[in-house]
């Protein structure tokens, strides 16, 4: 069951399940890997509805569905927690390539 | 190396087949969350930050040239081009589908590979050492005894559900590389008074939280009784061991709880019914696995290689290489090849697709098809002919796989961290690679000598900081990235856990702060003495002094 | 409860009482391991078939002196993961010798079927009678095992013996 986060703004967070890819509940209730394009609860109630939907995919759709808190800043969107800005912006390192035999 | 038969191929083919229709029940929603998470974590898959994460066993870290292709195949088709090989010998891939996994696993069994128990509360991987079978100073092939309880612990379906994790390692040398008394079973092979071969065995290693050294909790155990005894163990830890704390989960807790002493007499009435019985490993059983380890068919080659020693004058690079990359081998004309993970700013322990593909080539042409996986995230060649060093060296450093730097303070152990894993509270590759260009320069860390920093991001110590000369530990302070440091820190037989030595420091100070380290170290040294001798000398005092000096 | 047994769905002959109730003259009763241990003599005295089930946190030990008297063991998975009852199976069929009902209750599910048949068990009861042929499906997931688990099942070291020593 998923919980809110103690914070005024707040978004929805989940693996999907298939692939494992990073998503954010949005507001047409579909989970997109953009966090741009995350859903921002305001009030309780709007935490209540996130919730409400983390519950009804947790099944099938996505794993681990939660609430975190964000920051907003001329409308660009952040995560709070340090973890969960690198879920969102991913690794803060550069990885090999396939083909490279030397690290950049 | 061992090589499957029938039956070990059956074996794997029907586990990839339940795994499939576990992923199909799972992803129906026939299977909760909850339902699924041990099965897909008994196959070595982990839902990390960004992706499912998974973790293919390469048993007692060998691995032939096929199977570091099949790899890098995986990595190719099913993953974004490389992998991380770990500090349990294994290697773990970082961006997994879970509607792929079954296929990944189904190419892996084509090549004898499979990632069944490296997660999960069972009995995880059998380490040894990564020079096994080709060590001086060995006294017989730990590997033998890897495979043999890798077999017995293979979907046991008594020791499915543990209290926790369950790790074993066996060394076969005095010289422990195998880090055997920080396991949850340490197994010493040893000889008694007679002169015969046997198992000294230690229970109750092990890091993370509460970090202990094993006890023993016999001496010499023959080699027949060593299924019968570990089953005896993992009886005894399964009934008793706590399950009512996550943290307190391991066989270590246990030992600690009830006493070492407790604990043999559980074990060896345990034993007492079950010796003798159907676990008896008979000389036959032994010898069929054992020939499957047998060395390769080595040429006679001279001791000494005068291009070999030619270059030695010559190159400064090519001398550094052989100082610190090069073992001897028990094979007169022979070494032992170490292949270096960690070029100066890269992540430790990484290899890209195209470099495991050019390391599975060099094992054909020089090390007898036969690669291993050290516990310091780095590779070995380990059958290779003295005469081939130098060509050798130039392919590798071609590949950027020859750093001169096993064992010395670049080359670092360090877990995935906050980058990548969701338990972590810090990150730690990019510590990592700070300190790696801090010491760039090969002629002052080959001054500097032998230092093993190992670095984790979170208690659950998967970077093995506590047994580092120097050890990193990530913490959250307000959630900002601070970085704990411990001295003194073991792995080898004279196994001892790091002290922390003051207070944390934050993310910018932390790599001057190892510089002080070494520094002090550098002003305090005598001859011949490493880092961890001279703070096992002088003590905490003059370091803690010149750290927090500033202060 | 469905009771899964000899591979399919069985009615279920025994009687599970609680520690305050009477005992029922003839039927086939099951009563826990504390009532067991405090009215040992007249359970055994009673002639009709008796079972015991175990917590997992119990010691099997003290059912070794009524071992050959007892019809039925009932253990117990309080949660699926928590694994000890495999252990108690085991001490019970190969230590002690029990040849009657080994029954799993509490949190059974189909992908830990077969390591339970292979601790000992031979009935199961299921939350879902709908499942019990998943169950049975579950039972041949694998031909290969690589333990002796007092199963019988011969394990594949066994088979290798057998194997070489045929073509010596």
């Amino acid at each position: 069951m998923a919980k809110a986060a103690k914070s005024t703004l707040q978004i929805a967070t989940a693996n999907r399940l298939r692939d494992g890819a990073v998503v954010f509940l949005t507001v047409d209730g579909a989970w997109s890997t953009s966090l741009a394009e995350a859903r921002v609860a305001r009030t309780a109630a709007d935490a209540d509805h996130l919730i409400a939907t983390c519950d009804r995919d947790a099944a099938t759709v996505v794993v681990g569905p939660t609430l975190i808190a964000v920051t907003e800043h001329d409308g660009v969107i952040e995560p709070v927690d340090l973890r969960e800005r690198i879920r969102a912006n991913g690794l803060t390192i550069d990885t090999i390539a396939a083909d490279a035999v030397r690290y950049l | 190396m061992y090589t499957y038969d029938e039956h070990d191929r059956t074996f794997v083919a029907e586990r990839v087949a339940q795994f499939r229709d576990q992923v199909k029940r799972r992803l129906l929603g026939e299977l909760t969350e909850e339902q699924f998470k041990p099965l897909r974590l008994t196959n070595g898959l982990y839902l990390q930050l960004h992706a499912y994460m998974l973790r293919v066993a390469i048993p007692y870290g060998t691995l032939s040239s096929a199977q570091m292709r099949m790899l890098a195949h995986i990595a190719r088709r099913y993953d974004r081009g490389y992998g991380h090989f770990t500090t349990r010998q294994n290697i773990q891939f970082n961006w997994i589908k879970l509607e792929d996994a079954a296929d990944a696993l189904d190419d892996l069994a084509s090549v004898e590979m499979h990632a069944l128990q490296t997660s999960g509360n069972c009995i995880r991987n059998t380490t040894a050492d990564q020079w096994a079978g080709v060590a001086i100073d060995e006294i017989e092939d730990p590997r033998i005894w890897c495979e043999i309880i890798r077999q017995w612990s293979s979907l046991h379906p008594e020791f499915t559900f543990l209290p926790r994790k369950f790790k074993i390692a066996v060394t076969g040398s005095p010289n422990d590389r195998a880090a055997v008394r920080v396991h949850d079973i340490g197994l010493r092979l040893r000889r008694d008074e007679k002169g015969e071969v046997g198992f000294e065995v230690i229970v109750g290693g092990g890091l993370g939280r509460t970090p202990m050294i094993g006890k023993t909790i016999r001496e010499f155990l023959p080699k027949r009784h060593l299924l019968s005894y570990l089953e005896a163990i993992l009886r005894a830890y399964n009934l008793a061991g706590r399950r009512d704390n996550l943290y307190k989960a391991r066989i270590k807790i246990l030992v600690h709880e009830i006493g070492v002493e407790e604990m043999r007499r559980r074990v060896e009435a345990e034993w007492a019914a079950i010796r003798d019985g159907a676990l008896d490993l008979p000389p036959q059983t032994i010898d069929a696995i054992s020939r499957h380890f047998s060395p390769p068919a080595y040429e006679p080659q001279p001791a000494v290689d005068l291009a070999v020693e030619r270059l030695r004058l010559e190159s400064v690079s090519f001398a550094r290489w052989l100082k610190t990359n090069v073992a001897p081998h028990r094979e007169p004309g022979y070494a032992i090849v170490n292949l270096s993970l960690k070029p100066e700013g890269a992540p430790p322990g990484d290899a890209s697709a195209a470099q495991m593909e050019a390391v599975a080539d060099l094992a054909l042409a020089h090390s007898h098809d036969e690669i291993r996986v050290s516990h310091e995230q780095n590779l070995v060649l380990p059958h290779v002919k003295r005469a081939d060093l130098p060509t050798l060296w130039r392919k590798l450093a071609a590949i950027d796989l020859a750093t001169p730097n096993l064992g010395l303070v670049s080359d670092i152990i360090a877990c995935p961290g906050l980058d990548y894993c969701a338990l972590a509270n810090a990150r730690s590759i990019p510590v990592a690679q700070r300190i790696t260009r801090r010491f760039a320069d090969l002629k002052r860390q080959h001054d500097i000598g032998e230092l093993k920093i190992k670095i984790s991001g979170c208690i659950n110590a998967c970077g093995h900081h506590h047994v580092g000369h120097i050890g990193i530990l990530g913490v959250d302070k307000n959630g900002e990235e601070f970085y704990q440091i411990t001295l003194g820190g073991d792995g080898t037989e004279t196994t001892a856990l790091g002290r922390i030595i003051g207070p944390a420091v934050s993310a910018d100070d932390v790599v001057d702060a190892i510089e002080t380290l070494v520094e002090t170290y550098l002003q305090k040294r005598r001859p011949g003495e490493r880092f961890v001798d001279t703070y096992r000398r002088v003590g905490d005092a003059p370091f803690k002094e010149r750290l927090y000096a500033a202060a | 409860m469905p009771l899964l047994k000899d591979g399919r769905l069985v009615e279920d002959p025994w009687r599970i009482i609680d520690d305050a109730s009477p005992l029922p003259a003839r039927e086939p009763t099951i009563v826990s391991f504390a009532r067991f241990q405090a009215e040992r003599d007249q359970l055994l005295a009673r002639g009709a078939p008796l079972g015991v089930r175990l917590r997992n946190s119990d010691a099997i030990d003290a059912l070794a002196g009524a071992i050959d008297r007892l019809d039925l063991i009932a253990l117990e998975f309080p949660k699926f993961s928590d694994g000890r009852a495999y252990s108690q199976a085991r001490g019970l069929r190969e230590r002690l010798g029990f040849a009657g009902e080994l029954r799993a209750t509490g949190d059974v599910l189909i992908d830990q079927a077969l390591f339970m048949r292979r601790c000992g068990f031979d009935a199961w009861e299921i939350a879902d009678a709908a499942k019990a042929p998943r169950f049975v499906e579950a039972f041949a997931t694998f031909s290969v095992f690589y333990q002796p688990a007092g199963d019988g099942r011969a394990a594949v070291s066994a088979l290798r013996r057998f194997a070489s020593a045929g073509r010596a």
